[in-house]
């Protein structure tokens, strides 16, 4: 690596971090603009017992005091207690959660990576026939239905009409509809994509250089197409994550998937304070190191590209 | 003839009428097209495009007209009367079904408007919440994209006019909130939001509209006027560079001038299908908002909202998710085709 791709990757981690930094900044200052603040209770309680909790929780500090204590602990991944589910820190919640949600969109993302770029480049190999077609318009339909529509059609069908899966997450076989709803859109994002830029690379001068000098037809399309046409999938990744994240919040919740999603919505409901500041600030360091990754993949990946 | 070619003679033959293949020369093939002329014309070849287009145009028409003829409310209770007992067979009634005292009041002869997508559980014509649902989701989309619109043209022209730190500054704000995770952070603002704005719009007219779509407004004002900003700076600092400009600089051209014969007319079909296009990403945001229940405030209806409470009979009741989650891929879809087809149509420059 030239020092040039070393300054570019220096640079985008330092805008990461400021990224990061910015999220906690804003997720602190917007909950403490709730009027009564995050850590007032519903029920009527006395001036003494309030005063008791605002000191438990340092709340009676100045604001920028509590807000530099938040951004310490935050970075140590330590979020406070839930407000509403008693002794349990929103830290352990979100483990707890983590471990349904990963698996789900760790899955999701293989299958629409994978699937994608092969529904991609048989669009792009068989261009115009029948199946480019049905593959476009397949894609065009997925690319326009919000996940939480396609999710239900989706239970209507396998679990209400036809009676094949449970509804529930939490049952055998759970787990295959909310990872199917996930993949379908990023699925069809990466197949139209991956058609798109190998029907560009299909052009080049070196693909007809390639089968000028005799390399086979799959060799041809594995190795010199296959692989450039690729490029700008890993661009993609990080949206994709972005989505599947999002996704995640509306799919758990219609299947009712114990994840971390269905934690987040819940506690906006119930309006969980620091569960919903913890929770933000998790997924949003997720996708932040997921674009930087995928960014930095892009630019070392390809040598063409000029860093700026 | 031969004359002297510096005698005042006149040339006799440039007098002569014109023959009739000179006429031809003269005659109008077609009449000349304008560039707006031109894109109508790509975009009604486009048949995808037009037939979405017609499609949002019947939508939209149907959302705005239906409501005056039909003789249902979208918040009336059927079973509700003042004066009478709670009348329980107006709720949950099948499409084309009529409730006890409906069919009472048709076995003596009255007609009774049918129910063609039944009622809800609250005994609500379930049709004109759908097409109120309908009419309050294009609403909200087309207001967030004109709000979209406003913020992101005046900072990204001033970011493009002023250049130097001003430019800078606006670029790096656009740069911070670009990489930020958006729908994270209008879940979090819309759920913060729904807390405060409600008490300070109560009494105001803003409060008919609700607390929670002033907050979806709010939230597409602070976060989502990045794209359009980045692409009029672009588009400015582009065209200040142009051969015209410099031209009418030259020619000796006052600044207003130029902005309103040169860069305006150059600068307006991209903003114009950029805006096309944000219209179906602000109705998706409302509809995924809705569906957390941070969306409309209740009774009012939006698409999203309506498929969020049939989630909760959807084993009884199949069809009041499949409707409006139809409408609104319906919506998506037409507006996404038909903003591709104007991009198409009117800026061959942004295809490529």
């Amino acid at each position: 690596m030239d020092s040039k791709t070393i300054s570019y990757i220096l640079k985008r981690i330092v805008m990461a971090v400021f990224t990061l930094w910015a999220v906690i900044t804003i997720t602190f200052f917007v909950m403490h603009a709730v009027p009564g603040g995050p850590f007032t209770r519903e029920k009527a309680i006395s001036a003494e017992a309030q005063a008791a909790l605002n000191a438990k929780y340092g709340l009676d500090k100045p604001l920028f005091e509590q807000y530099t204590t938040y951004l310490g602990d935050a970075i140590q991944g330590n979020f406070g207690p839930s407000i509403k589910q008693r002794g349990r820190m929103v830290t352990d919640i979100i483990v707890d959660g983590m471990k349904t949600s990963a698996k789900i969109g760790i899955i999701a993302l293989l299958i629409a990576t994978v699937f994608g770029i092969i529904f991609g480049a048989i669009a792009a190999l068989k261009r115009n026939t029948i199946f480019d077609r049905i593959i476009m318009v397949m894609t065009t339909a997925f690319v326009s239905m919000p996940s939480f529509i396609m999710g239900s059609l989706l239970l209507i069908l396998f679990c209400t009409t036809l009676n094949l899966l449970p509804a529930n997450g939490a049952a055998k076989g759970g787990l295959i509809l909310p990872v199917i709803t996930l993949a379908l859109y990023p699925m069809s994002y990466i197949t139209r994509l991956t058609r798109s830029s190998m029907l560009d690379v299909l052009g080049q001068d070196y693909i007809r250089t390639a089968k000028a000098k005799g390399v086979s037809e799959r060799n041809v399309i594995v190795h010199h197409a296959l692989k450039n046409s690729l490029i700008p999938v890993i661009t993609y990744f990080g949206p994709e994550l972005a989505y599947i994240v999002t996704g995640s919040l509306v799919v758990e919740q219609i299947f009712a998937v114990p994840g971390i999603g269905r934690y987040f919505v819940n506690s906006i409901t119930g309006r969980d304070y620091t569960l919903i500041m913890g929770t933000t600030i998790v997924l949003a360091t997720l996708i932040v190191i997921m674009n930087l990754v995928s960014d930095i993949l892009y630019k070392v990946v390809d040598p063409r590209i000029t860093l700026e | 003839m031969d004359k002297n070619p510096i005698s005042m003679q006149i040339n006799v033959d440039d007098f002569l009428p014109a023959s009739e293949e000179e006429k031809a020369y003269m005659v109008q093939m077609r009449p000349s097209s304008t560039f707006f002329k031109d894109g109508c014309r790509r975009l009604f070849k486009n048949k995808v495009a037009f037939v979405s287009m017609i499609v949002i145009i019947l939508i939209t028409l149907s959302s705005i007209v239906i409501p005056m003829l039909w003789p249902y409310d979208y918040q009336t209770q059927l079973g509700v009367q003042p004066g009478h007992p709670v009348d329980p067979s107006f709720n949950n009634l099948a499409p084309m079904e009529y409730s006890t005292t409906e069919q009472a009041a048709m076995s003596k002869g009255e007609t009774v408007f049918p129910h063609i997508f039944g009622t809800d559980d609250h005994g609500r014509d379930y049709f004109i919440r759908i097409v109120y649902g309908t009419r309050i989701s294009l609403a909200v989309g087309f207001f967030a994209s004109i709000i979209v619109l406003v913020v992101g043209m005046t900072l990204g022209s001033v970011a493009g006019f002023m250049g130097g730190r001003v430019d800078m500054v606006i670029m790096r704000i656009v740069d911070v909130i670009y990489s930020l995770p958006d729908m994270l952070m209008v879940i979090l603002l819309a759920s913060v939001m729904r807390e405060t704005l409600g008490s300070a719009l109560e009494g105001t007219v803003l409060q008919a509209i609700g607390s929670n779509i002033i907050s979806l407004f709010i939230i597409f004002a602070l976060l989502y006027w990045c794209s359009m900003a980045r692409l009029i700076r672009g588009q400015i600092l582009s065209l200040r560079e142009q051969e015209y400009v410099l031209a009418a600089e030259a020619a000796g051209a006052k600044a207003g001038w130029i902005i309103k014969k040169h860069l305006i007319p150059n600068c307006i079909s991209v903003i114009i299908i950029s805006t096309a296009l944000q219209i179906p990403s602000a109705i998706f945001t409302e509809s995924f908002l809705s569906f957390l229940g941070l969306g409309v405030n209740a009774p009012m209806p939006s698409l999203g909202s309506l498929a969020s409470e049939a989630l909760n009979g959807i084993t009884s009741y199949p069809y009041r998710l499949v409707i409006p989650a139809l409408v609104i891929s319906l919506i998506v879809l037409g507006l996404n085709l038909f903003g591709d087809g104007l991009r198409d149509a009117f800026d061959p420059k942004l295809n490529q």
